[in-house]
């Protein structure tokens, strides 16, 4: 959770300067909508000072902490069990496969969006599709993890992990065939805008996990070693 | 039974932690940490516990950049 919490510092720091100004962007263009219809702004109720401050950071740290919350328990399962690695090593591989598991394959999907997108009248069925998704995609990769795990005793480590990926991207490519595709992209919402603020999510979150999976296996190797627990200093029993 | 150090790094079989002794800090952490994803993520938006829209509105570009789905 600490490693969480830096990592969320770091992320808000990203946001700051590369999601804040396009998020703005999208703002003038919503708001440009809403005066064209005839209508008015919608009315402020946290001012946008607020909003990109301190609830930027509320939100994206509260996030992290809990998302460094799970993959503490997420290692302290995995340790051990996915073959012989220190725990470093076990951190870096869980932290690449959540951001691939988590973020990237249901972001193809269901990628962000700016604000000025999305009907309120669909925000329901939006979401339960987009955990759906990420549900989807988490249960196909630790079938796939637990598929190579079980073909390591037939083929090699290589072959076996080959065969794990390739189900896991068949899986996820029926979910994505499976659940309908929302777009609700106004027509004149400008493309490069759009584009920016999605690679910057993305990124966002590439910067969140890099950060979360490094720092954590810092921290979890000290610990471990200063418990006796590592494969460094565990004496091997012959 | 015979043992002996080894000194070349990551060699060992590493230990696992039992799942009896993960359980409880998973039930809890779990707990909290999906509550507190829920509130910066869904909260008065898709579901609404709290009335209103003070808590959307504050975590709102935080929500947006961590690619919820947002009104």
């Amino acid at each position: 959770m600490l490693a969480g919490l830096l990592a969320g510092l770091i992320a808000f720091v990203y946001a700051q300067y590369f999601a804040e100004p396009l998020i703005d962007q999208a703002i003038v263009f919503e708001d440009h909508g809403h005066e064209s219809l005839g209508g008015h702004p919608a009315p402020e109720l946290v001012s946008r000072a607020v909003q990109s401050t301190l609830g930027l950071l509320t939100g994206v740290v509260v996030y992290s902490t809990a998302i460094g919350g799970i993959f503490a328990l997420v290692f302290a399962f995995a340790q051990g069990r996915l073959g012989r690695m220190r725990p470093r090593s076990t951190t870096v591989l869980l932290a690449a496969a959540a951001f691939i598991v988590l973020f990237l394959v249901p972001q193809i999907k269901y990628p962000a969006n700016p604000p000025a997108i999305g009907d309120p009248e669909t925000i329901r069925v939006r979401t339960a599709l987009y955990f759906a998704m990420i549900a989807w995609s988490a249960a196909a990769a630790v079938g796939a993890m637990l598929l190579a795990k079980h073909l390591m005793r037939h083929l090699d480590m290589w072959n076996a992990a080959l065969c794990g990926a390739g189900v896991y991207i068949l899986a996820a490519a029926l979910a994505m065939f499976v659940l309908p595709t929302v777009n609700e992209v106004p027509d004149d919402f400008p493309a490069t805008l759009l584009w920016q603020f999605r690679m910057v999510s993305l990124g966002g979150h590439a910067v969140l996990l890099a950060i979360l999976g490094l720092a954590f296996g810092i921290l979890a190797e000290r610990k471990m070693l200063a418990a006796g627990h590592s494969a460094v200093r565990l004496p091997r029993i012959v | 039974m015979s043992t002996s150090t080894t000194f070349a790094p990551t060699i060992a079989e590493p230990i696992a932690i039992p799942v009896r002794d993960i359980l409880p800090w998973a039930i809890f952490v779990g707990l909290l940490a999906l509550l507190a994803i829920y509130f910066v993520g869904a909260e008065q938006g898709a579901i609404s516990i709290i009335p209103g829209m003070y808590i959307h509105e504050f975590v709102h570009d935080g929500r947006h950049f961590l690619a919820f789905p947002c009104h």
